[in-house]
């Protein structure tokens, strides 16, 4: 008897201290994604899912971005710009190693760099290093960077994703088993489920929280919903189905978190087209949508109505939506002045998001109250690059910009809405070259009102990326200055 | 019977042959470019040239059929463009997953509807087989994603038994990979079990009206005895016929199932690889696919062959 009673009270002892355990504050994180990566080298792709699960985690660049869009200082801690604006000295932080136990220095940056603008470089954001002239190891520690012209914006370009720095001895197999220098270590990846991810006892910055992250991939919007109700996930960035959130909000088991993105939602138009190309039309078509209906048709009242092309939250917006009004009755007269007073058919060609494809079936019906009738067709991506993007054989379409501080498209007179207006261009060079805060800015307003003023595009709204969130975790990114998923800051609660 | 193994053998070279040539030529007409795709909207033309060279897109395309063909003979499947690993450890790795989940789920399938079958047989007629061919004909009809999405509001979010889907691996333990896919098996198993049942009741009806079976009821058998002794034997192969073919759909056919419970399973792989235009990856799964099923018909053809001499001498 005596012996059954030590065994219970064992037994309970055991359970009361695993009990105990488990209000220890959780250091494991499961999180959701709906697209995987293709593979897991960001400086050989343009797909956003491999930055959302290696940004900050497992590579790190000279600079980075913060949760509010400012840039800090990362692999280097300080830089030197010279008086003419064309030498750029960065000091890195010493003590710095690779998930390898190889030293990150000097000669790796100068190695990433010169990769990323090579010849054969397969790098999606080649522009960003097209600027450099050389890069120059002056000791372990300290590299100099010469460009060949002025560029305000390039320790900003060294924060993105695609100029993280890599090492030469681990390069090659980085796409399926990436080495950096961030906090994490990679350590798994189930094609098709998920992403492990295990701290790095080593790191040279400050410690983290967190012991270990895993990125679980579910693409069905009705099994990220079941997933997270179940408790399978314990954060879900970029909720995919947002007509539950609501049920979401009411559960005190979750937090849902509406953040801004750096994606403006635009209905990209041909600026060539037969059509288009009249001004008188584009402003019709501009004065013919009702953003606010958009909005919450498609996106279940989450996004900011724009004017421009850039985002609400950057300090230099300036807000140009009563430029573009909802009005139809103007909009039919501009019709009739540019010579369709009957309307005229065009095609809308929409690719596979649904902001795109829920947001152009109310976009057709807003235009036919108009007279214009466009044709909503359905694409997938790839045939989308093709057709519209590529071959530029579309009059409408709707996509979402998602890469940060990207007016300088308009400068662009072959890109896919093939706008071409010379002034834009020249204050586009001008910029690029203008290192003054001040003066800066001011050309940013004014690039604003040029493509507003000219209706290039019809401008919807800034994409809104809601996440939801187990109530106990703090420190998740609430905007998305760029794509990342960046766990540096992230802890449970008891 | 080896002069008929050998022209079926003939038959099956060529609609391999054939169905390479399909396949390769449709998902080459296919529009949109791999390296585009993965470069996104903000790359330079000469980075997309860099990296269709990588890809060794740029030869023309009988060239590379050859290659496509010559690397598949000799086990060389390629590289996938997106996930840049082998496709056959891409392939390795998801039949692992799509196998055991068909076994399952043919299993529970059969399991039910054998049973099921034999008792809605052995009472026609009666309340058991009305109550049975309504249960059933409700099981046919019902789509199983959406029997699928009620498996997991219930057993995952309500009752939290089950997770609502993944695949934890098999290197995580036995009994966890099973668990992660009952609910799958299940969802996929009611219609099928459904059908089989349906099946298995009219076979051996048919049989039950058989000279022989009726000789053995004359003879004395009870009607359950005749069935147990006769009928079931022969009622089998139409049964084993249909077994074969779900066998079929189950490997490549889950892709819905596979969606709800975000399985990495053989049907998602394909339907990623079209999406992602990882045309190396669809090409080599579909080819694989076809493979299987024809050599899954030309070995029952053989053994319909062997066991009824009737075939053999039609030749």
């Amino acid at each position: 008897m005596n012996f059954y009673l030590k065994k219970i009270a064992a037994t309970s002892a055991i359970l009361l201290s695993t009990a105990m355990l488990s209000h220890a504050a959780q250091t494991d994180i499961t999180i959701g994604m709906q697209l995987e990566p293709p593979n897991l080298d960001p400086t050989g792709g343009a797909a956003g899912a491999i930055d959302q699960v290696v940004y900050a985690n497992i590579f790190e660049g000279l600079t980075r971005y913060q949760a509010d869009g400012s840039i800090a200082p990362a692999l280097a801690k300080s830089w030197d710009i010279s008086s003419d604006g064309l030498t750029y000295t960065f000091h890195l932080n010493e003590g710095v190693k690779f998930h390898d136990g190889t030293a990150m220095d000097a000669e790796d940056v100068k190695f990433s760099l010169d990769r990323a603008r090579s010849e054969d470089s397969t790098n999606a954001q080649k522009a960003l290093f097209a600027g450099i002239a050389s890069v120059d190891v002056v000791d372990a520690s300290t590299v100099k960077v010469t460009l060949s012209s002025p560029n305000g914006g390039f320790i900003t370009n060294m924060a993105w994703g695609d100029a993280v720095i890599v090492a030469p001895e681990s390069i090659a197999n980085a796409a399926t088993s990436p080495i950096g220098t961030g906090p994490f270590v990679f350590s798994n990846w189930v094609q098709g489920d998920r992403i492990e991810m295990s701290k790095n006892d080593n790191y040279w910055g400050a410690p983290i929280a967190l012991k270990k992250a895993t990125f679980k991939f579910i693409s069905d919007p009705t099994a990220a919903f079941a997933a997270m109700m179940a408790g399978d996930l314990d954060a879900f960035p970029g909720y995919p189905a947002p007509e539950t959130l609501p049920q979401f909000a009411a559960d005190p088991r979750f937090t849902v978190i509406g953040g801004n993105t750096e994606g403006e939602t635009i209905l990209s138009t041909n600026n060539k087209d037969e059509h288009f190309s009249n001004l008188k039309v584009r402003k019709a078509l501009a004065h013919a949508i009702n953003r606010q209906e958009i909005i919450d048709g498609a996106m279940f009242g989450y996004g900011k109505p724009i004017g421009t092309h850039f985002a609400p939250h950057h300090p230099d917006y300036v807000d140009l939506t009563a430029n573009s009004n909802y009005d139809p009755e103007l909009s039919k007269k501009l019709l009739a002045e540019a010579g369709y007073p009957n309307g005229f058919d065009t095609t809308l060609k929409l690719p596979p998001p649904s902001y795109a494809r829920r947001g152009g079936e109310i976009i057709a019906a807003q235009l036919r109250a108009v007279g214009i009738n466009a044709e909503i067709s359905n694409l997938e991506w790839a045939d989308w690059l093709k057709q519209v993007f590529k071959g530029k054989d579309y009059g409408l379409t709707i996509v979402s910009h998602t890469e940060p501080m990207d007016i300088g498209i308009y400068a662009r007179p072959a890109y896919y809405f093939q706008y071409d207006n010379p002034d834009f261009q020249q204050l586009m060079k001008d910029l690029t070259a203008e290192s003054d805060p001040a003066a800066r800015s001011n050309m940013l307003k004014k690039a604003q009102r040029i493509i507003s003023d000219d209706y290039v595009n019809g401008y919807l709204f800034q994409l809104a990326r809601t996440s939801v969130i187990n109530s106990k975790i703090n420190g998740m990114w609430e905007n998305s200055p760029t794509q990342a998923t960046d766990l540096t800051g992230v802890s449970w609660s008891d | 019977m080896l002069h008929f193994a050998f022209t079926r053998l003939i038959s099956l070279s060529l609609s391999l042959i054939a169905a390479s040539v399909v396949i390769f030529s449709v998902i080459e007409i296919i529009p949109g470019d791999p390296a585009s795709f993965m470069l996104g909207i903000n790359a330079q033309p000469d980075t997309i040239a860099a990296l269709r060279d990588q890809l060794g897109l740029n030869g023309s395309i009988i060239s590379r059929y050859f290659n496509w063909i010559s690397g598949m003979l000799t086990g060389d499947f390629g590289i996938s463009y997106t996930y840049r690993v082998p496709v056959s450890e891409l392939i390795m790795a998801r039949v692992w997953i799509s196998l055991p989940l068909a076994i399952y789920a043919l299993a529970i399938s059969t399991l039910i509807a054998f049973p099921v079958g034999l008792i809605a047989a052995a009472n026609r007629g009666r309340p058991v087989d009305l109550t049975i061919m309504g249960t059933t004909q409700l099981g046919v009809a019902i789509p199983n994603f959406w029997f699928a999405m009620i498996l997991v509001l219930i057993f995952a979010i309500n009752l939290r038994w089950f997770s609502a889907g993944g695949f934890p691996g098999w290197d995580q333990g036995f009994l966890l990979s099973i668990k992660s896919l009952t609910l799958p098996a299940i969802a996929l198993a009611l219609p099928q079990a459904s059908i089989l049942a349906r099946i298995m009741r009219s076979s051996i009806l048919d049989t039950l009206d058989q000279d022989y079976v009726r000789t053995a009821r004359a003879k004395g058998l009870t009607r359950s005895q005749a069935i147990w002794r006769h009928a079931l034997k022969n009622a089998m192969i139409p049964v084993l016929t249909i077994i074969g073919m779900q066998f079929s759909f189950l490997m490549a056919g889950a892709i819905i199932i596979e969606n709800v419970f975000f399985l990495p399973g053989l049907g998602r792989l394909i339907f990623q690889g079209i999406t992602q235009r990882d045309l190396i990856v669809v090409e080599s799964v579909v080819m694989l696919l076809v493979f299987a099923v024809i050599t899954v018909t030309f070995i029952v053809d053989i053994t319909y062959a062997a066991v009824d001499p009737r075939l053999r001498r039609k030749q």
